[in-house]
């Protein structure tokens, strides 16, 4: 067992050293090299979740077809809400049966490290043709810091959506860039008339990700680096006290809304600022209701304030590929995943979901959907920017359990509300996530 | 072979065979597992260790658990017994003769019939913060200045997702009472207006005592019904705001699923087995009663 480590161990940091040597800014590396031949009669299976746009699966699969073209591989591509391809992937990796490759999300590979085929190589190959995977992936596909367990996909990014027109009659010529005057843009548009609103309910992607942020961006955090749970502190009642006055200027429900909620209402006019994918941008663009349809030229994107803790903070939802031990054809779903992620595939693929799904490897940063409308512009670094889940320990079921019963959602809501104070708030949300974390 | 088959004992284990298979696959494997994970600290995908009554050790301490259960009672009881009030107030206006009578009775069981996901997501939209039709009528009719937040305040919140369970249930209740009002002879009530019985009088010494069979059944699973409620809060709060109407089957659901924990989330369930042996226990040691029946008391 040492032994193996230790060649194990030889291998990764030879890896290591050559990537290391890449060159930091894009320039396709004629050393990339990639020799995987897909074994012979090999079918493939992908479970992946189910579209947000529907630009993402039409290029998707049609990227799909040019795979199956190339190789003679049947691939069947099977769809699931995103929030039920969790269990199925634990199942999948638990029983050993299931699909060869599985699209997650946030620290699903956390959950079954060892159930998942090592893609160092592929990664490194990715990495060295590419510019480098961004840091983020590395928390989630590179626990060990030594082997990759998945391939980073890339982030749906959540930023904020707001109407320029309101912006500018409440007196703010661009969106604040720290939270104290992002406090007071909400108050002056609460006073003009047009609120913003932010959801509070049990909204597994909008309320995780402006809460994570904002309890993040005061300095607090859910456990330390030695996952400790510190959520109790001093950094996390600021923000908390924060968000008390920050909800004073909502529009009144949030503590209802789940998912789409925010979407409807910006739509419809009643709330000129929320956090979102650029979904609701992409649902104007495309729709046929000439009312939202003119909102197209008054939406813009920016990104999450900063604040006191200096840095910025944005929380995404994460996306990975992985292919599972019990796959038959391990090579032929390497080869899959090289292809789709290949600048061919990948471009044109994020350019269908304008942007949806964000890049994880450097080189894509120069994709034209970044540029072409300057509205996608925010979206273009959401994951070189973010902090992972669970921040700042280790991923694992405790960090996936702690998300997932809404741990961080349940204490702003509760603090902002009012229905409990900062301090009762963040003593009840560290005694909950104490379970998780076993102390 | 030929003997064993002409032997009336083995031939019904024979017959007996299928169906005990399917009970024991089906029903007592699952549950017999969901106990046992009750007891381990198993993740989704991991399989666990036991871990004895640490998970309900944790889940009596647990904030969240106690007002998943506090809720759960509120919403079972409030919403059955106006569920079994209306029902019977229904089922009794049914009862009499109606124009139209066979097509009100299908339409009253309209809101059965629809699958519940579809009609949660209709009262979704009733009772949204922004959209919702309830507050846009009342602010047209100058009753409000400003929308009904329906499932943003706790106990808002709680009322209107029970609303909208006896909403779906009462047409359950109401036609299977309607069917036990049609079993009772009419001689019975013939023979007691010629004693000079008013109406309050037959409905109270007639048709109640001969009804409380059905009764029994109906409102047993009614309660059940209610008590495991699942699709209705998921859709319409996923137990928000505040964990306001978390009940324990949408608890279990999200510690042990989404959240990976099934081992905890396991034992929430069979925390809901007590509640649901009690209910079935009143119903058949209780309502049932012969002597209740008759319209009498314990001797």
């Amino acid at each position: 067992m040492s032994q193996f480590k230790r060649r194990d161990f030889l291998k990764i940091s030879a890896g290591l050293a050559a990537e290391a040597a890449g060159p930091l800014i894009w320039v396709k590396d004629a050393h990339a090299q990639w020799n995987s031949a897909p074994e012979k009669d090999a079918r493939l299976r992908v479970l992946r979740w189910s579209r947000f746009v529907q630009g993402d699966i039409d290029q998707y699969m049609a990227n799909v077809k040019k795979f199956e073209a190339k190789y003679g591989i049947p691939v069947r591509v099977d769809n699931e809400s995103w929030e039920d391809v969790r269990p199925k992937a634990a199942v999948a990796a638990n029983t050993g049966a299931g699909p060869d490759i599985i699209l997650g999300t946030n620290d699903d590979a956390n959950l079954y490290p060892d159930k998942l085929v090592d893609v160092t190589d592929l990664a490194n190959y990715l990495g060295k043709k590419y510019g480098g995977f961004y840091a983020a992936c590395e928390a989630y596909l590179r626990p060990d810091g030594k082997r990759w367990i998945g391939i980073p996909l890339g982030a749906a990014g959540s930023m904020m959506v707001y109407r320029e027109s309101a912006l500018k009659a409440a007196g703010f010529t661009s969106f604040p860039k720290d939270t104290d005057s992002f406090l007071k843009m909400m108050k002056a548009l609460k006073d003009k008339g047009t609120p913003g609103g932010f959801a509070l309910g049990h909204a597994t992607g909008d309320a995780n990700t402006w809460c994570h942020w904002l309890v993040w961006s005061f300095g607090g955090k859910m456990v330390d680096k030695s996952n400790k749970v510190v959520i109790d502190s001093p950094e996390t009642i600021k923000a908390l006290e924060y968000s008390r006055e920050l909800y004073g200027t909502f529009v009144p429900g949030t503590l209802s809304w789940l998912d789409p909620n925010n979407n409807k209402a910006f739509l419809d006019g009643q709330i000129s600022v929320t956090n979102n994918g650029i979904s609701i941008y992409y649902a104007a663009k495309n729709s046929q209701d000439p009312k939202i349809k003119e909102l197209v030229p008054d939406i813009n994107h920016a990104e999450y304030p900063v604040g006191p803790a200096g840095v910025g903070t944005a929380f995404h939802l994460f996306l990975n590929q992985m292919i599972f031990k019990y796959t038959k054809y391990p090579k032929a779903a390497k080869e899959f995943i090289r292809f789709m992620m290949e600048e061919e595939q990948y471009g044109p693929w994020m350019q269908a979901g304008i942007g949806y799904v964000a890049h994880p490897l450097a080189a894509y940063a120069k994709n034209p959907i970044w540029t072409s409308d300057p509205k996608h512009t925010p979206y273009r670094d959401v994951v070189k920017n973010m902090r992972p889940a669970g921040y700042e320990g280790k991923l694992g079921y405790a960090s996936a359990g702690a998300l997932a019963d809404f741990i961080i959602v349940d204490m702003v809501a509760e603090a902002a509300s009012g229905a409990k104070s900062p301090k009762e708030a963040a003593e009840r949300a560290q005694k909950r996530a104490e379970r998780y974390y076993k102390v | 072979m030929k003997q064993l088959l002409e032997n009336k004992n083995a031939l019904g284990l024979l017959f007996m065979l299928p169906a005990g298979a399917l009970l024991l696959v089906f029903l007592t494997y699952p549950l017999g597992l969901g106990t046992w994970l009750g007891f381990t600290d198993a993740k989704i995908g991991r399989a666990g260790e036991w871990v004895g009554l640490e998970n309900f050790q944790f889940l009596i301490g647990d904030s969240v658990a106690q007002l998943s259960l506090f809720n759960t009672l509120f919403y079972t009881v409030v919403a059955s017994v106006l569920k079994f009030g209306l029902g019977l107030w229904l089922a009794l206006l049914l009862n009499e003769h109606l124009p139209f009578k066979s097509l009100i009775r299908a339409v009253v069981l309209l809101p059965f019939i629809v699958p519940t996901a579809l009609s949660a997501i209709a009262f979704w939209w009733i009772y949204d913060s922004q959209f919702s039709v309830v507050s846009w009528a009342l602010t047209r009719l100058g009753l409000i200045h400003q929308y009904i937040d329906f499932l943003g305040e706790p106990w808002l919140a709680r009322l209107s997702v029970t609303a909208a369970n006896i909403w779906r249930g009462v047409p359950f209740v109401a036609i299977s009472l309607l069917a036990g009002l049609q079993t009772i002879s009419p001689s019975l009530y013939e023979a007691s207006s010629i004693d000079g019985a008013t109406p309050w009088q037959q409905f109270w010494h007639v048709t109640l005592p001969m009804l409380t069979p059905i009764i029994a059944v109906v409102m047993t699973f009614s309660v059940l019904f209610t008590f495991t409620d699942f699709q209705l809060i998921y859709v319409l709060t996923r137990g928000g705001p505040l964990n306001a109407t978390h009940l324990m089957a949408t608890l279990s659901f999200q510690r042990g699923i989404p959240g990976g924990a099934i081992g905890e989330g396991a034992a929430l369930a069979m925390l809901m087995v007590p509640f649901l042996l009690a209910a079935i226990l009143f119903s058949y040691f209780g309502l049932q009663r012969r002597a209740w029946q008759q319209g009498g008391g314990d001797k």
